[in-house]
């Protein structure tokens, strides 16, 4: 089934802390990954393939410098997940 | 029908020394940063490079391998009239005819060996130890010196702080030879040609030749997320493969020596392949750069130097690179 994006962003928020070890209730909508959390390119990349592999959706590299907040990663797993 | 003689070779090979030469000259991020706007702090949270080696004019490609074959040889115990075969994995010698291998193979006192350079990346090493392996088992050499070396610090663009500080020279050398029981895995190798575009030289020879002087040199440059994620994850499969083709797992393993193209690259690898606590992590780039074909060599040398690796040691081996082009095998460490 899938998940709504209240799950996606809790889901998001568990990936960040396990990967960039921020705070799970620090991960919220509007939080830009680079600039709010402390997520680099690199980590970005790692929270990214945590991400296809939970919600079964694949962000092709061209998609994932155009997610820069918690909420654009929401919003396009919520539209791609299969 | 003629009846044709086979050669005689070896049941199976194995690497009988290795030797390594890094320039005289290391460099710090601080030197990095009289042309790039970063930081200390940035480039070694992003790559784990602390300082690398670039080398002078006299430490040329063909010098820094001369000195790296001859300490594995002494390595090996075997003189250089032995070597029957000398490859040399390269990106980074702007002289391309003739091969340099030839010059390195008369410098070191081989005689008339089969000599030759190939062009596979950082994962060359990996491609020339293959091709070595091939040559001691069908007995069309009975040892060879594959040499892995670069000096990435003539094709790096130093205004680039996306690549600035990633690259080092170096040579990295191994012995291979004939060995009564496998001590060289299967490889698991292979290429993606439709991802020539993630890592590459910024312009071709000719092209640098025929446009304005205001072209730059050429260098080499990267999509560095995608690499990234192909390195990180992509490998770690290939990896897993080649565990699975030598018949053991990463409990098996003593150590783990992937190309030494950043930091964290080897950690996300590490994680995603699970390797178990005791297995000692080649992290050598922290003081060496990425050294593309020579990365591995040289990281294997010097965890036998310090004695964090030891002879017999179960070790594998992953380079991957340009092309993109891969080699992953199991060995058993000189």
């Amino acid at each position: 089934m899938a998940a709504t994006q209240e799950e996606i962003v809790e889901g998001l928020a568990e990936i960040v802390n396990e990967i960039a070890g921020i705070p799970t209730e620090d991960v919220a909508i509007e939080k830009s990954f680079t600039d709010d959390l402390d997520v680099d390119s690199l980590s970005m990349v790692e929270v990214v393939v945590a991400a296809e592999e939970r919600f079964d959706v694949k962000i092709p590299d061209e998609d994932v410098k155009n997610l820069k907040t918690v909420g654009d990663a929401a919003d396009y797993i919520l539209k791609h997940q299969a | 029908m003629s009846k044709i003689k086979p050669a005689k070779g070896s049941p199976y090979a194995r690497i009988l020394g290795v030797g390594g030469y890094r320039p005289t000259r290391v460099v710090s991020n601080e030197v990095i940063l009289e042309t790039i706007d970063s930081s200390d702090e940035w480039i070694r949270s992003r790559s784990g490079i602390a300082t690398r080696h670039w080398a002078s004019p006299q430490e040329t490609v063909a010098a820094m391998s001369v000195e790296a074959s001859g300490k594995a040889l002494a390595d090996a115990g075997i003189s250089p009239e032995q070597i029957g075969a000398v490859i040399v994995s390269t990106v980074s010698h702007f002289k391309q005819t003739p091969a340099v291998a030839t010059e390195i193979a008369h410098r070191i006192g081989a005689v008339k060996p089969a000599a030759f350079d190939i062009s596979a990346g950082c994962a060359g090493f990996g491609y020339g130890l293959t091709l070595a392996k091939g040559l001691v088992v069908e007995g069309s050499a009975q040892y060879v010196l594959v040499i892995g070396v670069e000096r990435l610090s003539d094709l790096t663009d130093l205004e680039d702080r996306a690549t600035a500080f990633l690259f080092g020279d170096g040579a990295g050398a191994v012995v291979v030879g004939p060995s009564d029981e496998p001590a060289i895995g299967p490889t698991v190798w292979g290429s993606e040609g439709d991802k020539s575009e993630t890592i590459k030289q910024t312009v071709p020879w000719d092209e640098y030749r025929s446009t304005d002087s205001d072209q730059k040199f050429p260098a080499i440059t990267q999509e560095g997320q995608a690499v990234f994620r192909w390195a990180v994850f992509e490998m770690a499969k290939v990896a897993q493969q080649a565990l699975d083709a030598a018949g053991i797992t990463a409990e098996d393993l003593d150590v783990f020596i992937p190309h030494q193209a950043n930091m964290r690259i080897i950690d996300s690898m590490v994680k995603t392949l699970k390797l178990p606590e005791h297995v000692t992590v080649a992290r050598d780039v922290e003081t060496t750069g990425n050294t593309s074909a020579a990365s591995i060599p040289l990281a294997m040398e010097r965890l036998l130097a310090t004695g964090a690796a030891k002879s017999g040691d179960t070790a594998l081996v992953i380079g991957f690179g340009a092309g993109l082009v891969y080699a992953a095998t199991v060995v058993t460490l000189p």
